[in-house]
């Protein structure tokens, strides 16, 4: 009951929305936390697992079709976990695809499931169009303009900003969320011969099995620079407040760091 | 202690119990319905229970898919395999003149049937993809006879499960259920691309599963077992994969 005595014990105008109680903010709700966390351990397990499944065959194509007597579109320079593939290293890296894919699997399902819940509740509370959608005022290209550059000079965020997002982090997240996030797991399924079986349109619509797979790398890579970004922006804004507010839920207001 | 914790307290315990018996009817029922992997216990039990649970729920009926002539590959890639045994060897000198599939278990009717003997029976063939849970796949078009066809010449006892099948390579041996077993698609292989299906990619008999990936398609098949029970086969996992460290079910 530590959280709640700290804070003044008023309810929120509006469920979902960041609000303002004295001079700490709710800038995470419960729901945005938990599944902020479960995503994060998630993604970090299918990363690892991803790239341990890469190292067996790093080698992408384009189409239906690719193996090691067929071109390339590209190769990662980088050893492999099989000595059928010709990497030009003198060695063998250890197999780790068998816990690696058990481990790939397990975590999609954990982070498609979070995802869900999480979409649905961010429908449902408000949350996408009250904290992701641009705000009114925003909708425009010089805001665009003045947020990228705003970035690019590192200015410090707002202190009166602390319990909302800006827009380009907003626009930021909507991407990661309706593009990357369902563009992984579309692709991700469509290299399962089980899945194609029942839904073949998911593999044809994407130019044939090898294509989905360097779509999906490539989707993979785009989240982890999202991933490394993010963290560089928590850092920049102050590690431990925003760290704590995805921990508590709270942050401190505009009089505290006044 | 207040009200309010109090409340807290009894309303989540009673969500906690809901949620255990819940999930207990569940798993029940997904027992019933054979939703449940035998490599279902550990810490990855839950992922590999819902690939398969969710793969037998959505893909009973479903056809891998079939590809044109024209999407063959040009060379169908025979990967790396353990050395071949000096029993095959003998067989392999000999045409496999000799090489027996011996069906076991639950059947009716148990024995030992000639590459000859197979090549009689309905001829199938199916161009479809083989892909390798390491990345890389190919088309090729594959030639036998279905599986389930040799399971009624054997005459499979009504409460059988499972088909597991073994390689004459004594570490490889697999299994699948009865629904991928009487599967249209899941040929006992012998052909490929027109011609006898090469040593490299597992002549002179492979199993073919195309609705899995290719660690499922066992080479040199040279023993059918049928059962109700994959705990008295290897370790009890249900194939030699899930043993090395890979999931028994490999449709994704």
């Amino acid at each position: 009951m530590g959280e709640t005595q700290s804070v003044p014990q008023k309810p929120a105008p509006e469920a979902g929305a960041l609000s303002r109680s004295a001079n700490r903010l709710l800038r995470h709700t419960a729901l945005v936390r938990t599944t902020h966390w479960i995503t994060a351990s998630a993604f970090l397990a299918l990363l690892v697992s991803g790239i341990e499944i890469v190292i067996s065959h790093p080698r992408f194509y384009w189409g239906e079709n690719g193996n090691v007597l067929t071109p390339v579109l590209f190769k990662l320079p980088i050893p492999s976990s099989r000595s059928l593939v010709p990497t030009g290293y003198g060695y063998v890296l250890p197999d780790q695809n068998g816990w690696s894919r058990y481990l790939h699997f397990q975590s999609a399902w954990l982070a498609v499931l979070t995802g869900f819940v999480y979409v649905a509740a961010g429908f449902l509370s408000g949350h996408f169009r009250k904290n992701l959608l641009p705000r009114a005022e925003d909708v425009s290209w010089r805001a665009l303009g003045s947020s990228i550059a705003g970035h690019l000079r590192f200015v410090q965020p707002d202190a009166a900003d602390a319990g909302s997002y800006n827009l380009l982090q907003r626009l930021t997240y909507l991407f990661v969320i309706f593009a990357l996030g369902p563009l992984v797991i579309w692709t991700g399924l469509a290299m399962s011969p089980a899945f194609t079986s029942a839904f073949p349109a998911s593999v044809t619509l994407l130019g044939g099995r090898q294509s989905a797979r360097t779509i999906h790398f490539f989707v993979a890579v785009s989240l982890l620079l999202f991933l490394l970004v993010h963290v560089g922006m928590v850092w920049f804004a102050g590690f431990r407040s925003r760290m704590r507010a995805m921990i508590t839920g709270r942050i401190d207001g505009p009089v505290e760091d006044a | 202690m207040t009200d309010l914790s109090r409340r807290k307290l009894i309303k989540s315990g009673a969500v906690a119990a809901t949620g255990i018996a819940g999930l207990g009817v569940g798993i029940g029922l997904a027992k019933n319905y054979g939703l449940i992997p035998p490599d279902c216990g550990g810490i990855w039990g839950v992922g590999e229970t819902l690939n398969y649970a969710a793969y037998r729920l959505l893909t009973n009926h479903s056809m891998a898919r079939e590809f044109e002539r024209s999407e063959i590959s040009a060379k169908p890639l025979a990967n790396e395999m353990p050395p071949l045994t000096d029993e095959f060897k003998t067989l392999q000198a000999g045409g496999f003149a000799d090489w027996r599939l011996t069906v076991d278990g639950m059947v009716d009717r148990p024995g030992a049937f000639s590459l000859e003997q197979l090549k009689s029976y309905p001829r199938r063939s199916q161009i479809t993809q083989l892909a390798c849970e390491e990345g890389w796949s190919y088309v090729a078009e594959w030639t036998g006879v279905p599986l389930s066809h040799v399971l009624e010449v054997a005459g499979i006892k009504p409460k059988a499960k499972y088909v597991v099948y073994f390689s004459i390579d004594p570490d490889w041996w697999d299994s699948i259920d009865m629904s991928d077993a009487l599967h249209p698609q899941t040929y006992l292989a012998y052909g490929m691309n027109g011609g006898d299906l090469s040593v490299g990619n597992g002549g002179p008999l492979r199993m073919r599963v195309p609705r899995q990936l290719g660690y499922k398609n066992v080479k040199f098949i040279t023993r059918l077992t049928v059962t109700d029970d994959l705990k008295k086969f290897g370790k009890g996992l249900g194939s030699a994969s899930p043993e090395g460290g890979y999931s028994w079910f490999a449709g994704v």
